[in-house]
């Protein structure tokens, strides 16, 4: 039995890969690989594609071996990872649709982010100037006596991303969710091919707003990694700070938004006013509220000042005084506790298979956490934990927040405490071969991905995979069974990015 | 009477978020409901463009989410107006050229503010709704 190491020294090993391998296997190679995600030893990380190569990104999870797996395509198809593991086929449907390479003996060849308005086919492959004259898409049929169907968007009566929902209902439960999504597809790594740097990181900061710190983090992160470049010690401890910050706002604003979608709108109010002090403190601290455009690869454009240090402290000390009383209130509202608890159940298994990342694969007995898995630093010298549970269910996810939100403000304390002094930046310098690398950053809704290669400056290829995408399809397995009323506080409990996943 | 005209064409509901290709603008627009409490001003989001005076657009508009913007848009009852909201909504902005992006807001529907930021602010986007109403409050007495 290959272990991952292995079966990527097998194969003709890429130069300047950074840090893990990759290795141009086989078919052989590529469909054992395949097996073993079946089997479950091995998770999928990612899976993209280039204009004649398709390569998937595969981790152990016991010992932390990651290993990108590439395989030419000269006639442009490949044998379909997802014919074995189902978490892939959404990946490869949108391969066909950006680089038209087939995944031979997918069982679902329908496009997914090409919606036929482009004007072009395979943008980011060999270009055919021509709409597809697709046929209508066609949804997943469901049989039974008395289903109706339920559409929702694009656009939602609530102030969300657009995304489409097709439910086939029996009366009030739901019997099928099938997602259709690619509406705010922007093609950002057509944008990243060709582009410097800079220019590259303030794309990667606009992938998804509400996690504009993590992928900047993880964009400048593969940067550094790809070009071996060294980054000043304050600015590795400043950007856990900024990344610390944007969880905790986000978890404050889910915490209340869930229950806003159970009709307890007083913890909504609480929670997004604890939420905007935050951003608050962001602001003063930084210059931006979201703290967009702030990590560049070679360190942070803005450090941080003795002012802004005060800021975030007074705003922890809030957060500690006032969020305690608001987990009670959660917990002691037994109507409350009556929609959120066994509602939205997620199997463990399900979890394990669709390697879901971030609350949602932790709610579900999925103990994972790059922060922790892959100790990045300065997380392998900071003290935390990562909650988990097995309910899997709207309250477990509910709960892993509100434990992440006491796990964040305990490390905000530990960074403020230890942030060593000295240049917050360096100059990234450029490399005329080819330089390539992989990094992995914990977000708040999970683990985003950055792939790229670099030449001579500028960005040949980028790929950023948002934890997303092997959250979504989760969400429409967890929903049958239960009724129609009780998807938005499914959804919201997942919190996905529509942004993220169309790119 | 000036008022009163202000109070009856703005008691309902004035706003609808539609096509957004920017969580950012999204999350930032939820904070001005909650924190804000926007509906003092007599701004309320609703749920269907066909309930709505406003429609606010967030993101650049890309190609996959024209016809809903632009179907979006046709349901609302007239009077209407739009608002882009954020940079890439005035002409795409860092997204402008990709084959995926149609560009700013204006390219499909008539746009009668834009507010700047990237994304806006929640006090600037209120000041832009609170700047819209008292135009369309003028021209609601002028014919």
């Amino acid at each position: 039995m290959p272990s991952l190491i292995d079966l990527a020294l097998e194969g003709r090993q890429v130069r300047h890969h950074a840090p893990w391998p990759r290795s141009v296997v086989d078919t052989r190679a590529w469909n054992f690989a395949a097996t073993e995600l079946a089997r479950g030893r091995w998770n999928l990380l990612g899976l993209w594609g280039e204009p004649a190569t398709v390569h998937m990104a595969v981790m152990d999870e016991q010992t932390a071996e990651i290993a990108v797996l590439s395989l030419d395509c000269p006639d442009h198809s490949y044998p379909s990872v997802g014919l074995r593991h189902p978490p892939a086929v959404r990946l490869e449907r949108a391969v066909n649709d950006l680089f038209g390479l087939t995944a031979d003996g997918s069982p679902d060849r329908r496009p997914w982010l090409d919606h036929d308005q482009w004007g072009v086919r395979f943008p980011l492959g060999d270009r055919i100037e021509t709409p597809s004259k697709a046929p209508l898409y066609r949804f997943l049929p469901a049989q039974g006596d008395g289903l109706h169907q339920i559409a929702v968007g694009p656009v939602h009566a609530g102030i969300i991303e657009p995304g489409h929902f097709r439910f086939t209902a029996s009366g009030e439960t739901v019997v099928r969710l099938e997602q259709r999504l690619g509406y705010t597809h922007k093609g950002i790594e057509g944008l990243m091919t060709g582009a410097g740097l800079a220019r590259a990181a303030e794309l990667a900061g606009r992938v998804s707003g509400d996690s504009t710190v993590a992928y900047a983090f993880a964009f400048s992160r593969a940067a550094e990694a790809a070009l071996g470049l060294v980054v000043p010690p304050r600015a590795v401890w400043l950007r856990a700070l900024l990344a610390e910050l944007e969880r905790l706002a986000n978890h404050l604003g889910d915490v209340g938004a869930i229950c806003n979608d159970a009709s307890f709108a007083l913890m909504h109010a609480h929670c997004s006013i604890l939420r905007e002090s935050v951003l608050r403190a962001c602001d003063s601290a930084f210059g931006h509220r979201l703290m967009r455009d702030i990590i560049v690869p070679g360190g942070v454009r803005r450090d941080l000042d003795p002012d802004g240090t005060e800021v975030i402290q007074a705003t922890l000390a809030e957060i500690r005084l006032r969020f305690p009383a608001l987990v009670e209130l959660y917990d002691n509202t037994a109507s409350l506790q009556d929609r959120t608890v066994d509602t939205g159940v997620l199997k463990p298994a399900l979890a394990r298979q669709y390697a879901a990342g971030g609350y949602i694969g932790r709610a579900s007995g999925r103990s994972f956490d790059t922060r922790r898995n892959l100790a990045y630093p300065p997380y392998d010298e900071l003290r935390f934990e990562v909650p988990a549970l097995n309910e899997g269910d709207v309250n477990a996810r509910v709960w892993i927040r509100v434990r992440e939100v006491e796990q964040t403000l305990s490390l905000i304390d530990q960074i403020l405490q230890r942030l060593p002094k000295g240049p917050a930046a360096t100059d990234p310098g450029l490399q005329p071969e080819p330089r390539e690398a992989l990094a992995m950053v914990e977000g708040f809704r999970g683990d985003v991905l950055v792939w790229l290669r670099l030449r001579n400056g500028l960005v040949e290829r980028c790929h950023l995979r948002d934890p997303s995408w092997f959250q979504w399809p989760l969400l429409e397995a967890i929903i049958e069974n239960n009724i129609v009323a009780d998807f938005p506080l499914c959804n919201k409990s997942f919190n996905c990015s529509y942004s993220g996943h169309d790119l | 009477m000036r008022k009163l005209l202000f109070q009856s064409l703005f008691r309902r509901p004035v706003t609808e978020q539609a096509p957004s290709s920017d969580a950012a603008a999204v999350t930032e627009l939820a904070t001005a409901v909650a924190y804000y409490d926007l509906e003092r001003f007599g701004i309320r989001f609703v749920a269907s463009p066909r309930h709505a005076d406003v429609l606010l657009v967030t993101g650049p508009v890309t190609r996959n989410m024209r016809e809903a913007l632009q179907r979006s848009y046709d349901a609302m009852p007239n009077p209407k107006w739009v608002v882009a909201t954020g940079d890439c909504a005035r002409d795409g902005g860092c997204f402008a050229g990709s084959y995926a992006v149609v560009g700013g807001v204006a390219e499909v529907i008539p746009v009668d503010l834009h507010i700047p930021g990237c994304p806006p602010a929640p006090t600037v986007m209120l000041k832009g709704l609170l700047a819209l109403l008292e135009q369309a409050e003028l021209g609601a007495v002028t014919p």
